[in-house]
């Protein structure tokens, strides 16, 4: 896969752009790059990027939290340390922006370097099965408030169709016309989809380029939930 | 099949709310449930005679309830502890003037100020009043993101079937996970409301809603009615959920994310061939007292896990007239017991150690 230097996931609220960003920089981390990610996620109180704290530091990739986050309280703070990623030009960056236009507006602050240095890809993450954005002309308008409130345009989609626990092939390719609908709307391409590596090992073959992500287990996962996902056959 | 789709617990109760009919929200924002106020910002406006307000405070927002559901409409306010407290007087007021309301709390550590992190130690604020007075709330519990829409619809239903709060009593976790569910199953009841604020264009006696009495017996006499109600209340409406209670000899009893858990404790004993089973209160109040009645002669033991310090455990106590232990298995202050640690109480019970 060829990467910029500096990659952003936004998108709408709840999305899946937490676990795409995670997984993406644990790829830059097994493909060798010296990776960074931060948390610039103002708007969630719990799930976080530090979830990962853990798979992230063994994979060596640098860890830029905001220094509150996953604490007691709700204190939407950036930390100085993510200006790291827009003037260390020698790491592979990865930004995990908060979902929606409020979320975006703590992008703003990069934006300019990030437009200057000119060597990003800034990902809009659409996930039909979310009942707020289940048809592409309700995601190109979200995607059009984020732009406005980051100031940043963006440059690609990544198809994350997803129903949590309950998700199968059908679930990704079944996304397939919306994404491309989405494509058209905005002129932008379908660059990366991604799904749980079980079913990102179905999808080989039916879309171009796949990230295969795990999971976090939750203590709240139910016994039935933690079965990887059910195989149901492609025809019939 | 149905469609499915993918949301935040907190999502699932205002999209569940607005298929039940809820035109009016008023709220404060707090954290973990600032996004039912937000999705309602979003939904609402787009809806014919859609309502949202943030209002100065929780004290006024709960007042605006008050009003809106004096007035007939279908009518919610959501909060997280803090929050609820400062809304308890206008609960009172609610209960005291037996308008139907709606109101959740998704709750947080406490107390004071507290934490943001998930809890379950507002049980005996919404069990037992929070308010002042004789009243009751019908409280649910809701375990999953799906039970966040079906009992949300179910509590509308409640209110206006009882004339009384239903309130939904969540915890941070459950109101941010995400979980597939589904709004079909949901079914949204309506109710006249004679005795709404609706104005008498001068063909019927007015309407009062209030909740003062200037004689004593009068105000006695309102409170036998209404606990006549709560009595009904009672007899039909409880809810619960029993797990592996088939030839059990130990019970756990734990209500919403405590008994997800639970539930992962309960399925690993039962692998080392510890005979226990789980029962979920749904409904809090009313509590599922006589099914635990009827399990205190099947087991041996109980174990409560819950995110405080030992609340739903006295009404397990009282449920089951003391005739068989009962221990506790906790975490407070936002931390969550792991699925170990309630399978060490389970051990602990089998052994007879409290």
């Amino acid at each position: 896969m060829e990467h910029k230097r500096i990659t952003l996931f936004a998108g709408h609220y709840g999305s899946g752009k937490t676990n795409i960003a995670v997984n993406y920089a644990l790829l830059l981390a097994r493909e060798g790059k010296r990776a960074a990610i931060a948390d610039l996620d103002i708007v969630n109180p719990y799930f976080r990027t530090k979830d990962s704290a853990r798979e992230l530091e063994e994979a060596g990739v640098a860890l830029i939290s905001p220094q509150f986050a996953s604490s007691n309280v709700d204190l939407p703070a950036l930390p100085a340390e993510a200006y790291r990623l827009v003037e260390d030009r020698s790491l592979y960056a990865v930004m995990d922006i908060g979902g929606d236009d409020r979320g975006a507006y703590a992008l703003g602050r990069y934006t300019p370097f990030i437009l200057e240095e000119n060597d990003y890809r800034m990902a809009f993450v659409a996930n039909p099965c979310r009942p707020l954005t289940k048809t592409p002309e309700e995601a190109l308008a979200v995607m059009r408030e984020i732009e406005a409130a980051g100031g940043l345009p963006f440059t690609c989609i990544v198809n994350n169709a997803n129903l949590a626990h309950e998700t199968d092939i059908h679930t990704v390719l079944d996304a397939l016309p919306y994404m491309k609908r989405l494509s058209g709307l905005s002129g932008l391409p379908v660059w990366l989809t991604s799904a749980e590596e079980h079913i990102a090992e179905l999808l080989a073959g039916w879309v171009p380029e796949v990230l295969p992500m795990k999971l976090q287990e939750k203590y709240f996962d139910l016994p039935e939930q933690k079965d990887p996902p059910k195989a149901r056959p492609l025809f019939g | 099949m149905a469609e499915r789709v993918l949301m935040k617990g907190n999502e699932a109760i205002a999209e569940a709310a607005i298929r039940a009919g809820c035109r009016h929200y008023f709220g404060y924002p707090i954290t973990p449930q600032t996004e039912v106020a937000a999705y309602m910002a979003k939904r609402l406006p787009k809806i014919e005679g859609g309502v949202f307000l943030q209002a100065e405070s929780e004290i006024a927002s709960i007042n605006m309830v008050y009003g809106a559901a004096a007035a007939g409409f279908r009518v919610m306010t959501s909060s997280s502890s803090p929050g609820i407290s400062l809304k308890s007087e206008g609960l009172s007021y609610i209960a005291g003037s037996d308008v139907p309301a709606f109101v959740v709390n998704v709750q947080r550590g406490g107390p004071g100020l507290g934490g943001i992190q998930p809890s379950q130690s507002d049980y005996f604020q919404a069990t037992k009043g929070g308010g002042h007075g004789d009243y009751r709330m019908i409280v649910l519990a809701p375990a999953s993101v799906q039970e966040m829409a079906s009992l949300t619809v179910k509590g509308f239903n409640l209110a206006d079937k009882y004339l009384m709060t239903a309130m939904i009593l969540a915890d941070g976790t459950i109101g941010q996970m995400m979980e597939p569910i589904t709004f079909e199953d949901v079914q949204a009841e309506t109710y006249d409301k004679p005795w709404a604020l609706t104005g008498t264009k001068g063909k019927r006696p007015h309407n009062i809603v209030n909740s003062l009495y200037l004689k004593p017996d009068e105000l006695e006499q309102k409170n036998f009615e209404r606990y006549e109600r709560y009595k009904t209340v009672e007899e039909n409406e409880v809810l619960y959920e029993e797990y592996m209670m088939d030839g059990a000899e130990l019970c756990v009893v734990a209500f919403g994310i405590a008994s997800r858990v639970a539930k992962n404790a309960v399925a690993a004993a039962r692998k080392e061939g510890i005979k226990v089973g789980l029962i979920r209160p749904i409904t809090l109040w009313p509590f599922p007292a006589k099914v635990l009645r009827r399990a205190a002669d099947q087991v041996k033991r109980f174990v409560c896990v819950e995110l405080n310090m030992g609340q739903m455990i006295e009404d397990v106590r009282l449920a089951t007239e003391c005739t068989r232990p009962v221990s506790l298995c906790n975490r407070a202050g936002g931390m969550i017991p792991s699925p170990d640690q309630v399978l060490e109480s389970i051990r602990k019970a089998q052994k007879g150690e409290m």
